[in-house]
């Protein structure tokens, strides 16, 4: 059986959903409705390709001019002149002036063959992006001929082997408003940007893609500084080493409630617990434990400015300003509603790749869920643990449960806990007039912990076990 | 079709035309049997044509924005039209170009 050749798409995850890619030499139909993200997608399927793949592209655009491309896209690394000068890449701007034009009889559409044939020739492409073809039929009377013309242009282009991105409009009954999903059978992928509780998400979605399995879900995509990038939800496998190196929690006496003296490397850990009930705390010593071992932490707050965080720490002995001097630590703060869940997710990542640290903090994670429905913050938190594991980076969540409401019974936690590794609990009760503070392991994956509950103080030199206390 | 069987013309002033074909293509041909029929009966001298194959010029197809073939482009005078098609439509033809046929 003849296998199908497939076509790295150039954008960050799609080849993933798509087993491989494009259909390598056939037509691919890109649709949305306007400001999806029709065009930027095109631009970097064919400038990865140059780039990253070594497939010089032809870009003809029905809309905008070459110049106009060319500044557009420069924002997001785009060289555009650069791979012209290169014999990278060809730009064709096909203009039509409609006020000029006169039907007098029947006519074929030779122009844009032979533009595209001197393109393609000219500098050997193997990709070519049609942006948006249905452009041409605006002001046309004979609708039937341009039809069967840009069937013929579609078969032309499959026989000449380039992966042809087609743009197309989205219409009201159909994917695009002159029906193109009729002549490109073999792969759809559609574009969908929406607003939902006032927050745009977008969505990708393979309507067909024949002769290949795909994923069928809608995949979130995010337009970043450096491009489209498709997002996952659960096409990522269990797939990640898992290091038996033993990592200290920042905290002797809290190390010692595990039997392996600690937690391991790049395990997850989330800790929760009521408002007040030191989860800050636990955290920033687990940020220091990193520092110590002179790596790399980043710490995202949501609810505390660095500064801030920096000053309450120091009144407890902890040191993060020497930690930020020496470059080992990063506090990201940011309101958990300024941004969407996936530009939250897409701000993490972009750190990741900068700072490459070893060691990350969310604090808290529940914020987030304040921005999305449960499903939501569940898809974006397992794409997130995903990643740093992936990347062997130690994360520790911490999440807020409210009163007389169970940490069993919390959607956030819901959420996260069957995904952590390690799970504290920390409580607050008042006993015999006075506020007692204790810490509870409710799990820990592959390794004994003790099941007692520890009553803990937080002193000037931070978190302190009483060890009186200790059953 | 009915061709206008009008004896007089008024042609304000000289015609620059250039047709831009697509190698020996039927539609390509019938263009430039309609055209030359036209000039002849209407235009005598007073035209300027240029033919012009676009599989011969590629480059030129991209640079003078050619879509669609045939193209007839009427450079002068003013306003530019692009005529594109068979040039059968005689009447749309000559009131593009501009050619009043008068009683």
């Amino acid at each position: 059986m003849e296998t199908l050749l497939k076509t790295p798409t150039g954008i960050g995850g799609l080849d993933e959903i798509t087993n491989g890619g494009f259909p390598k030499g056939r037509p691919v139909l890109i649709c949305g409705s306007a400001g999806c993200g029709k065009t930027l997608f095109a631009a970097q399927f064919l400038v990865k390709g140059i780039t990253d793949y070594n497939e010089p592209g032809v870009f003809m655009s029905f809309e905008e001019t070459a110049k106009d491309l060319t500044q557009n896209f420069e924002s997001l690394g785009f060289d555009f002149e650069k791979l012209k000068a290169e014999k990278k890449l060809q730009i064709d701007h096909v203009h039509i002036e409609r006020s000029e034009i006169e039907e007098t009889g029947e006519y074929d559409l030779e122009g844009i063959f032979i533009r595209l044939n001197y393109a393609i020739d000219s500098i050997g492409a193997k990709r070519v992006v049609l942006d948006t073809i249905e452009s041409l039929f605006s002001g046309m009377q004979n609708m039937a001929l341009l039809r069967s013309e840009i069937r013929r242009l579609f078969t032309w282009l499959k026989e000449k082997g380039v992966t042809t991105v087609i743009t197309g409009e989205r219409g009201e009954n159909s994917l695009t408003r002159q029906g193109l999903e009729e002549y490109v059978s073999d792969c759809v992928i559609l574009l969908d940007f929406r607003v939902i509780e006032q927050i745009a998400t977008r969505r990708l979605r393979i309507v067909k893609f024949r002769g290949s399995t795909h994923g069928t879900n809608e995949y979130p995509f995010l337009i970043g500084e450096n491009g489209i990038s498709v997002l996952p939800v659960t096409s990522l496998m269990l797939d990640y080493k898992s290091p038996t190196e033993i990592i200290s929690t920042g905290l002797p006496g809290l190390d010692n409630l595990f039997s392996t003296g600690g937690i391991y490397r790049a395990s997850s850990t989330l800790i929760t617990g009521n408002a007040g009930t030191s989860k800050t705390i636990l955290a920033s010593h687990f940020a220091m434990s990193s520092c110590k071992r002179n790596e790399p932490t980043l710490f995202f707050s949501f609810e505390e400015s660095p500064e801030q965080l920096v000053r309450n720490m120091a009144t407890i002995g902890i040191d993060f300003e020497q930690a930020i001097k020496s470059k080992l630590l990063h506090i990201q703060a940011s309101r958990p509603s300024l941004q969407g869940l996936e530009l939250h997710l897409m701000v993490l990542n972009k750190l990741l790749d900068e700072l490459k640290p070893r060691t990350v903090i969310i604090d808290p994670i529940s914020s987030l869920i304040t921005i999305g429905n449960t499903n939501e913050v569940r898809a974006m938190l397992v794409r997130l643990m995903d990643t740093l594991k992936k990347k062997q980076i130690n994360a520790l969540f911490t999440s807020l449960t409210y009163d007389g409401q169970s940490e069993y019974n919390n959607s956030t936690v819901d959420a996260v806990s069957s995904l952590a590794d390690t799970w504290i609990d920390l409580k607050n009760e008042a006993r015999n007039n006075e506020r007692a503070r204790s810490l509870l392991i409710v799990k820990s994956r592959g390794m004994g912990h003790s099941n007692n509950q520890h009553d803990f103080l937080i002193t000037g030199k931070g978190f302190q076990f009483t060890s009186s206390n200790k059953k | 079709m009915k061709k206008p069987t009008m004896d007089e013309l008024n042609v304000e002033d000289k015609l620059v035309l250039t047709l831009y074909i697509s190698g020996m293509s039927q539609k390509s041909m019938e263009a430039i049997e309609n055209l030359k029929w036209m000039c002849d009966k209407y235009l005598k001298d007073s035209f300027d044509l240029e033919i012009i194959d676009i599989y011969k010029n590629p480059k030129l197809a991209s640079e003078q924005h050619i879509v669609f073939s045939p193209s007839l482009l009427k450079r002068y005078p003013l306003p530019k039209k692009t005529l594109v098609g068979t040039l059968s439509d005689t009447k749309k033809v000559l009131k593009s170009l501009g050619i009043t046929i008068d009683k």
